[in-house]
């Protein structure tokens, strides 16, 4: 590991990727662009991401990393393990022993605070995209606050779904200024993005970070008559009953039986720890 | 009474090339002026510098703005220019897929720009984007399919649909029925003609297509190698052509 640079990428680069980030924090929501290094890991493995996490990342901190919620996906493994050998950090699943949090697709049930930091990996970051491919007029879109556009898409949803089905990376306003992608969490996460914690976005391929400053206003767009709705499978866990945490479906069997867990695999250890049981669950599950 | 819109020397080049030199006019609230010439006359590059989607070399194109009355428009500011382009402004292009979302459904197509002036009642936009199918013409059950599936006429409708929706005081139409069917021609007209009638719009036509002025436009301007040769009332300029281009024209020696 000694031939790495702390967290693998050299200073100058790090120095350049952090003034992107607070260029972000300054602009809540404005994509900011940056010369995106090449990580020794393929771009679908959230290279941004881990870009990001490697500017932030000090000596000190104790790092998690989750995948659609788990910590033990192969990506969220890998991820861990590389800050752990190129930064010798601390490492958890725990999300409150956490300072800073690589994820992909999800927001912690868990309530972050002032002192953590949650780094998103990115794969598309202009919500535009989809009904407007040319990069040179998003970027004017942005520039001049036209956002129709966004409410075009949500009204397709709606004429062809009969809802907005928009499940995930479900667009926001930022401090009534930005339209921005959450990145693919579900829209269930969507009410979470306010909150205590600095959350970072960090975009490989497209080579952009943007941010949310703690405690920014970030409403979900929506109509009138059809007001966003942070919705989530109508169940408890089967393993720790918690009714409000975002589930999985799991297939158990060929006859068709399933169970609903939570996706957040640290929030169900935790529940079952402090004796709370599912449906399906047992005392000694955890 | 202020003219709604009053162009004054609008220049512009393609290098040495010229593409519209000295063109001024004033057009009153209610008026359609057809602009007529030969391909390659400067048509269209003189609708693009009025509309702003060029940059003119020389000139000023001064409207009546709600808000402050006779503005410069080539003065103004990139977001002023563009928020006028999506309210009192619209451009209807001779290619219906340059002016439409191709991959969005027609409701959605028509829907845009109320959506983008604000509209955020999904309901109301839906009733106003199927009331717009109406008047062009396309059935309600279309509502959804996009313009893909639309021919070239229905999409040519579509785009006026999209355009009209939020009641413009002023439209820009390029060929409006150029490269459609002689029959379907007819049918754009009618129905251009009725809604210019019913909502008293004013309008700037350019056409190679003397059957449409003589249609639509109250006056009418005759351009040649970029220069105005002629203007005046429609019926005039074409029972009466004064200049030589314009008796060529008219007498359909020229006529593509
Ligand atoms: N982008 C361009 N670059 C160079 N020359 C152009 C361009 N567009 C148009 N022209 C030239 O300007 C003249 C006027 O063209 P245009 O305005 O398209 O005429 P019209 O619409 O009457 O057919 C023509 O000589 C044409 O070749
Ligand atoms: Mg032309
Ligand atoms: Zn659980």
């Amino acid at each position: 590991m000694s031939e790495y640079n702390f967290a693998y990428l050299d200073e100058q680069t790090k120095r350049m990727i952090r003034r992107a980030i607070l260029k972000g924090l300054a602009v809540p929501g404005y994509q900011v662009p940056f010369a995106s290094r090449e990580m020794p890991m393929p771009y679908g493995w959230g290279t941004g991401g881990v870009q990001v996490s490697a500017a932030t990342l000090t000596p000190e901190d104790t790092f998690k990393v989750i995948d659609q919620g788990a910590d033990d996906t192969t990506n969220a493994v890998s991820i861990r393990k590389f800050f752990e050998n190129t930064a010798g950090v601390a490492v958890t699943e725990e999300t409150e022993k956490a300072t800073v949090i690589q994820t992909r697709h999800r927001i912690p049930e868990a309530e972050l605070t002032e002192d953590q930091i949650l780094v998103y990996q990115v794969p598309i970051p202009e919500p535009l995209r989809f009904l407007e491919p040319r990069e040179t007029e998003t970027r004017k879109m942005h520039s001049l606050e036209e956002y129709g556009l966004m409410h075009v898409k949500l009204y397709e949803d709606i004429s062809q779904h009969g809802d907005i089905a928009t499940s995930y990376a479900y667009p926001v306003m930022v401090q009534d200024r930005y339209v921005m992608d959450p990145s693919p969490i579900p829209k269930f996460d969507n009410p979470k993005l306010e909150m205590s914690a600095i959350q970072l976005f960090g975009a490989g391929r497209e080579q952009r970070i943007y941010a949310v400053p703690p405690h920014t206003k970030v409403v979900s767009l929506d109509f009138e008559d059809y007001p966003f709705e942070a919705t989530k499978a109508d169940h408890a866990c089967d393993l720790c009953g918690a009714e409000n945490s975002y589930l999985d479906e799991v297939i158990l069997d060929d006859a068709g039986n399933r169970m609903f867990v939570c996706s957040d695999t640290d929030y169900c250890r935790s529940r079952r720890a402090a004796g709370h049981v599912g449906r399906l669950g047992t005392e000694d599950a955890a | 009474m202020t003219p709604l819109l009053q162009v004054k020397g609008i220049e512009k080049h393609y290098g040495a090339r010229i593409g519209c030199k000295d063109v001024s006019f004033d057009l009153y609230p209610g008026e359609v002026m057809g602009i007529v010439g030969e391909s390659g006359s400067g048509k269209s590059t003189l609708l693009n510098c009025l509309a702003g989607h060029l940059d003119s070399d020389a000139g000023q194109v001064i409207f009546d703005t709600r808000a402050d009355g006779p503005v410069d428009t080539l003065q103004m500011s990139e977001p002023e220019r563009r928020m006028l382009g999506r309210t009192d402004w619209a451009f209807v292009h001779q290619h219906a897929r340059d002016g439409l979302r191709m991959s969005v459904s027609a409701g959605g197509n028509i829907g845009e720009r109320l959506m983008a002036v604000g509209d955020r009642h999904y309901g109301d936009i839906r009733d106003k984007a199927i009331d717009w199918l109406g008047r062009v013409e396309i059935a309600e059950s279309r509502v959804d399919d996009r313009p893909t599936a639309f021919s070239g006429g229905m999409q040519q409708r579509l785009q006026i649909a999209r355009n009209l929706v939020t009641g413009p005081r002023l439209v820009f139409m390029d060929e409006p029925t150029g490269g459609l069917d002689v029959s379907v021609q007819a049918r754009l007209l009618d129905l251009l003609r009725g809604l210019v009638r019913e909502m008293g719009l004013s309008a700037i036509i350019v056409t190679h297509d003397l059957a449409v002025v003589r249609l639509l436009a109250d006056r009418l301007m005759v351009m040649k190698d970029g220069h105005v040769v002629e203007a005046g009332l429609t019926d005039q300029v074409l029972d009466d052509p004064q200049h030589a281009y314009t008796q060529l024209l008219v007498s359909s020696v020229l006529q593509v």
